[in-house]
């Protein structure tokens, strides 16, 4: 439809530059107008505007319900940041209980991602031949592609027995925080691994000869050149870990159990602030009950957590990188 | 290297020292090299262990329990029998009510021989799993689970059962995990893929052209590029609360149907959760659209401006053609991210008892992972095996998606070179 009608447009103009020719004997070179291409562009920059919208209306969304929630009368923001209970029935809505299980499972998953995807990026690009290379690291990006609700299966019927097998039953709970987050670190283990091997492998070479010929060790070189010189982007991937850690919700739905519990215990079941919002929404939810209102609270905090350790990892890297030629 | 700066010669060790010194920094990294081996390979170990764990709970044996032994309503297994007599046993052995009920629901001649069979062994012969074993379980130590089923349930015959089978993938959803099946899940999940990615690939192309063929680099743009790179890290769940905010109750005249005349559903329906999903994808889609898009070099614009194409007549037909193998790619990719999706359908509502295939975007759904999170979620033995077999359908379904995505990058690169 876009071609004819613009085969149609210039079929036009080109007669009315011949006719033109004739009397002025002078060429027509102004811009020819083509509507065809202007309503593609149009419909180009909808779409381009489209991610604006989905962000706004997150912000309204959430904005908007959690605001019905907190001008509720049983609910004051002091006491949803302060609380250390949780429990919709009798009108307690403190967050801190959620907000203590996201970070003790994320913990836990970041001692295992951290370390690991850190060691297997070094090994990757400083060590691994270029074949071992090729094969090693799309197997590891597997383990990226794997649905996170098969993760909370494998900690469900895996990781819980393994720990209960090793502490006793008596101390891990059937549900527990120790084995989602385990299981949550070797998730996230591939994204650190693969955003940390791509900042190593952006050092140029010239620095790591460099360091080979003033005598260097390769692991010298590795831990004192190369590391340093990509820190900007090792620190981008821990602090992005970090946010899919928190906002992760079917491992932790799935493995760390249904009930608010304000602990620390890692093998202890506990509720996340996801694992809450998943548990309340999979139920029947009446709209604009408290109910309601509340997951969209919780949600609120959610977005502005992983929103500033996000844009935080953005502008770090931005601002910490070493520019090479 | 930790030599002070005034006396160059002395402070730098000699001789044995040296020695010493060196083999003490070859042993360090050495120790340290296995250390990072080991690292890459606990990711391996982790990936083998868990495509194991989920192969050794898909099949193994299964102690089964019967009210009623099969073998005293035929002489033949129930399993060779045809529609027919399966449907007289059914009518000799239930209240007569409770077989119109049946025969209003469906009729019997509609029914399926699989279906009938189920309904036979689950409403004559009443069957009921006593326990089930893993596969290493079952082939390591069979004599013991044998005295065991023989001491706690006499009754009881053992079989080796694989959970995964032609049946599972075509029967509808259970409360009985024997019979119970993922066909309504998978059509439910192929239904919300396809409109999801009749909506996102078109949209996601599209802005990923304007963003690096027509957007100038000024303010506006700017965050536009900013807000898609923030939202390919906002959570999934959040997504499910926008959609359910959005699509499945502001919306809810469109996504139910209602205004296209589809009556009966409220706004809990395949097209909520595919408009949901294709907001959850766009972002990943565009930001690897705009890569595949930049990798096009500026010399093939070059020409064909100098040739007098129009700017779309350029993108059209030299820009997309070269970076289709990427788009492709990036969206077969994301795709296979939504398929895993769990955590925005279960806000927005997908059911999960549901037994009849769905039959448009406006019908109400369940899918694979939300299958699996349900049955995850019970306790008994049985459904965590039907969970292993579904997570093994789910596993499949994204490795094909993957192959082809693969396929389809190597043969676009082939002809565009």
């Amino acid at each position: 439809m876009d071609d004819k009608a613009s085969a149609g447009v210039s079929m036009d103009s080109r007669v009315a530059g011949v006719r033109r020719e004739t009397a002025e004997t002078t060429l027509n070179l102004r811009k020819k107008s083509r509507p065809g291409e202007n309503v593609i562009q149009g419909f180009l920059l909808f779409c381009g505007v489209l991610s604006m919208f989905t962000t706004i209306g997150i912000v309204l969304v959430l904005g908007n319900e959690s605001l019905h929630f907190f001008t509720n009368d049983n609910v004051s923001i002091t006491e949803f940041l302060t609380g250390t209970q949780w429990s919709p029935q009798i009108g307690q809505f403190g967050i801190l209980p959620l907000l203590l299980a996201t970070l003790v499972t994320s913990f836990i998953a970041m001692l295992v991602a951290l370390p690991l995807g850190l060691g297997a990026a070094i090994y990757l690009s400083e060590y691994a031949s270029p074949r071992a290379r090729k094969i090693l690291k799309p197997v590891l990006e597997v383990l990226a592609g794997v649905p996170t609700i098969v993760y909370g299966y494998f900690a469900l019927t895996f990781m819980t027995p393994l720990l209960q097998s090793i502490f006793g039953k008596d101390t891990v709970n059937i549900y527990n925080m120790a084995a989602a987050g385990l299981v949550m670190g070797i998730m996230i283990l591939p994204l650190v691994c693969s955003m940390s091997e791509d900042a190593l492998s952006a050092v140029p070479r010239s620095l790591r000869e460099g360091a080979y010929g003033l005598g260097a060790t390769r692991l010298e070189t590795a831990t004192k050149i190369v590391v340093p010189a990509g820190l900007s982007g090792i620190i981008a991937a821990f602090v992005v870990a970090i946010s899919r850690a928190v906002g992760e919700t079917m491992i932790v739905a799935v493995a760390a159990g249904a009930g608010p519990n304000f602990t620390l215990n890692p093998f202890a079941s506990a509720e996340t602030m996801t694992g809450h919002i998943a548990r309340i929404s999979g139920g029947d939810l009446s709209y604009d009950s408290i109910d309601y209102n509340s997951i969209f609270a919780i949600g609120m905090l959610l977005f502005l957590l992983t929103l500033v350790l996000n844009m935080g990892s953005r502008r770090l890297v931005r601002r910490f990188r070493e520019v090479y030629e | 290297m930790d030599a002070p700066e005034e006396k160059p010669t002395s402070g730098l060790p000699h001789g044995a020292a040296m020695q010493r010194n060196i083999v003490r920094r070859r042993r360090k990294g050495t120790v340290l090299r296995s250390i990072f081996l080991g690292s890459t390979l606990i990711g391996l170990v982790a990936l083998a262990v868990l495509l194991f764990t989920i192969i050794n709970d898909s099949f193994g044996l299964v102690a089964l329990d019967y009210k009623v032994d099969p073998a005293t309503l035929s002489d033949r297994p129930l399993e060779e029998l045809s529609r027919d007599e399966l449907v007289v046993i059914l009518q000799d052995n239930i209240s007569s009510n409770a077989f119109r009920t049946l025969e209003r629901t469906t009729p019997m001649a509609q029914r399926s021989e699989g279906d009938v069979l189920g309904l036979v062994l689950e409403r004559v012969v009443k069957q009921s799993v006593a326990g089930t074993w893993s596969l290493t379980d079952s082939l390591l130590n069979r004599s013991a689970i044998e005295a065991q089923v023989a001491a706690e349930s006499p009754a009881a015959t053992l079989k080796f059962r694989s959970w995964l089978s032609g049946g599972f993938l075509t029967t509808p959803m259970s409360s009985n995990a024997l019979i119970a099946g993922v066909r309504t899940a998978l059509f439910g999940s192929l239904w919300m893929i396809g409109i999801t990615i009749l909506f996102a690939f078109p949209i996601g192309t599209g802005a990923a052209i304007y963003l690096e063929e027509y957007a100038r680099d000024n303010r506006f743009n700017r965050i536009i590029q900013t807000n898609i790179n923030n939202l390919a890290g906002v959570p999934s769940i959040i997504y499910g609360m926008l959609g359910l905010a959005v699509f499945v109750r502001l919306l809810e005249p469109v996504t139910s149907g209602r205004v296209f005349g589809v009556e009966g559903s409220n706004g809990r329906t395949i097209l909520s959760a595919s408009l949901t999903m294709m907001l959850l994808i766009l972002p990943i889609i565009i930001i690897n659209a705009q890569e595949a898009i930049r990798a096009v070099p500026l010399s093939l614009r070059q020409a064909s401006y100098g040739l007098g194409a129009t700017k779309w007549q350029t993108i059209r037909h030299h820009v997309l053609p070269g970076a289709m193998p990427g788009i492709l790619t990036g969206t077969i990719l994301a795709v296979s991210r939504a398929i895993g999706e769990t955590a925005p359908l279960i806000v927005v509502g997908a059911s999960t008892f549901i037994v009849s295939d769905p039959d448009g975007p406006f019908s109400k759904f369940t899918a694979l992972p939300i299958q699996i999170y349900n049955w995850t979620s019970r306790a008994q033995g049985e459904f965590g095996n039907i969970a292993a077999a579904a997570i093994m359908v789910l596993l499949v379904m994204l490795l094909t998606l993957n192959s082809i995505a693969v396929l389809i990058r190597n043969r676009l690169s082939r002809r565009a070179s």
